[in-house]
């Protein structure tokens, strides 16, 4: 009898037995990105379900990510199919407004160069990798170095096909790099640019764009997207979807739909999902930190490139482009283009470059969609996968 | 395959793929609104 209830009492310590020190830790990173999303307001959306999330994957005994769990469950359905990623990518399209990329098409070779640091930090990447002492693939390269992509989906939709170990610190990563863009881009861009480019003021001709060529952009560009690179046809094709739900205006329901209640449920279940990878086990390791200071090199290397090539394309257009403009050329939308805006009125309050930021920002989402597409494919070719 | 020359690759293809599609993307663009310009009294839903 005694013996019964000490056995049935034991039940009520066994989870506080089976706690080890990388989940005490990890239990310990939720709450501080949990703090993070609401204290300091840093992408509150995804972090706090990715606090969350991590908090519940590392208490023991609750069998939330073993085979039949809840969040093994969500893993399975979402992420391993890559459904949450491109979800999520339709309510982005129908919350994003291409006109003013659509005003100013020249913009769109800033979201290119925007995408230089994905590149540049693969080689770096993959010069660690062949470090003797470092495990780390190719491929798990590939995963770390788009988090300069500075888009949170697309970085999941890669991680997840090639190093899904990583999921959850290249998620982390990028979504916390992306918050802390207006922190990381204007050093670097006071220190490329002079005060004389820091004030060209740049025109905007209202009303260019005419309904028809905003309801052709997103057929048109998936077309010629998912041609030149199918691999990236989800991602592409969805946010395209978006945008065509927005601009036809013949389906308002459609897009508030996609806007509200599809980019709620899916960011909800893709944060906690997300922190569900963040497991003691598999976060305590040297990869971990490598992702991180990878993703942060990646980001600073976006940011040099967009702002040399926007200086390239100030003295090409002879003083006509603001050079700030390069660093939106990122897909961290709209941060990175309200930082442009804040940098340059810093340096003379009636200079407005919100609207140009916002151009280059676009083109950052599609340029970020595109390099990861052309890197899927490329890997697909060269049989690597 | 050693991973200088995929660096090298992915840096060529992969960055100058995205370089050129959008380049070549902006070009439709612009053709877009050569073709399709923008007419205040169409867009404000009058007759044009």
């Amino acid at each position: 009898m005694i013996e019964a209830i000490l056995s049935a009492l034991k039940t009520f310590i066994s989870g506080f037995a089976a706690l080890t020190i990388p989940n005490i830790v990890l239990i310990g990173v939720g709450c501080l990105l949990i703090f993070l999303a609401i204290k300091k307001g840093y992408e509150p959306l995804l972090l706090l379900p990715i606090g969350f999330g991590a908090l519940l994957a590392n208490l023991p005994l609750t069998g939330l990510t073993s085979e039949g769990g809840l969040l093994y469950f969500f893993y399975q359905t979402g992420i391993v199919t890559e459904i949450f990623p491109c979800l999520i990518f339709i309510g982005i399209g129908a919350m994003t407004d291409f006109g003013p990329l659509l005003a100013n098409p020249k913009i769109l070779l800033l979201g290119a160069a925007g995408q230089c640091g994905i590149f540049l930090t693969l080689g770096i990447a993959l010069a660690i990798a062949s470090l003797p002492f470092i495990n780390f693939s190719q491929l798990d390269s590939v995963a770390v170095s788009i988090i300069g992509a500075c888009d949170g989906p697309t970085s999941i939709f890669v991680a997840s096909k090639y190093a899904p170990k990583m999921l959850g610190a290249v998620s982390v990563a990028a979504y916390s790099y992306m918050a802390l863009v207006p922190l990381i881009q204007p050093p670097i861009m006071r220190a490329l640019t002079t005060r004389k480019e820091r004030v060209i003021k740049m025109e905007y001709p209202e009303k260019t764009v005419s309904k028809s060529a905003k309801i052709l952009f997103p057929i048109i560009v998936t077309i010629v997207t998912c041609l030149i690179a199918p691999m990236g046809a989800p991602l592409m094709g969805m946010i395209m979807l978006g945008n065509l739900l927005k601009e036809s205006g013949v389906v308002d329901r459609l897009t508030k739909s996609a806007e509200n209640e599809i980019t709620n449920v899916v960011t909800l279940l893709l944060g906690i999902t997300i922190g569900s990878t963040m497991k003691g086990e598999n976060f305590f390791q040297v990869r971990t930190a490598i992702v991180f200071v990878l993703g942060f090199i990646a980001i600073c290397l976006d940011t040099v490139v967009g702002v040399l090539f926007g200086k390239l394309m100030c003295h090409l257009s002879k003083r006509k482009i603001n050079p700030l403009i390069g660093a939106a050329g990122i897909s961290a939308y709209p941060m990175a283009a309200r930082v442009v805006q804040n940098e340059g009125r810093k340096y003379d309050t009636n200079n407005w470059l919100l609207m140009h930021s916002m151009g280059a920002n676009t083109g950052g989402q599609i340029g970020s969609i595109m390099a990861a597409a052309i890197m899927i494919s490329v890997i697909q070719g060269l049989g690597i996968v | 395959m050693d991973s200088f020359t995929f660096g090298v690759t992915m840096f060529i293809v992969g960055m100058g793929g995205t370089l050129l599609s959008l380049f070549f993307l902006s070009l439709i663009m612009g053709l877009i609104k050569i073709i399709f310009p923008y007419r205040e009294s169409k867009e404000k839903g009058g007759k044009a």
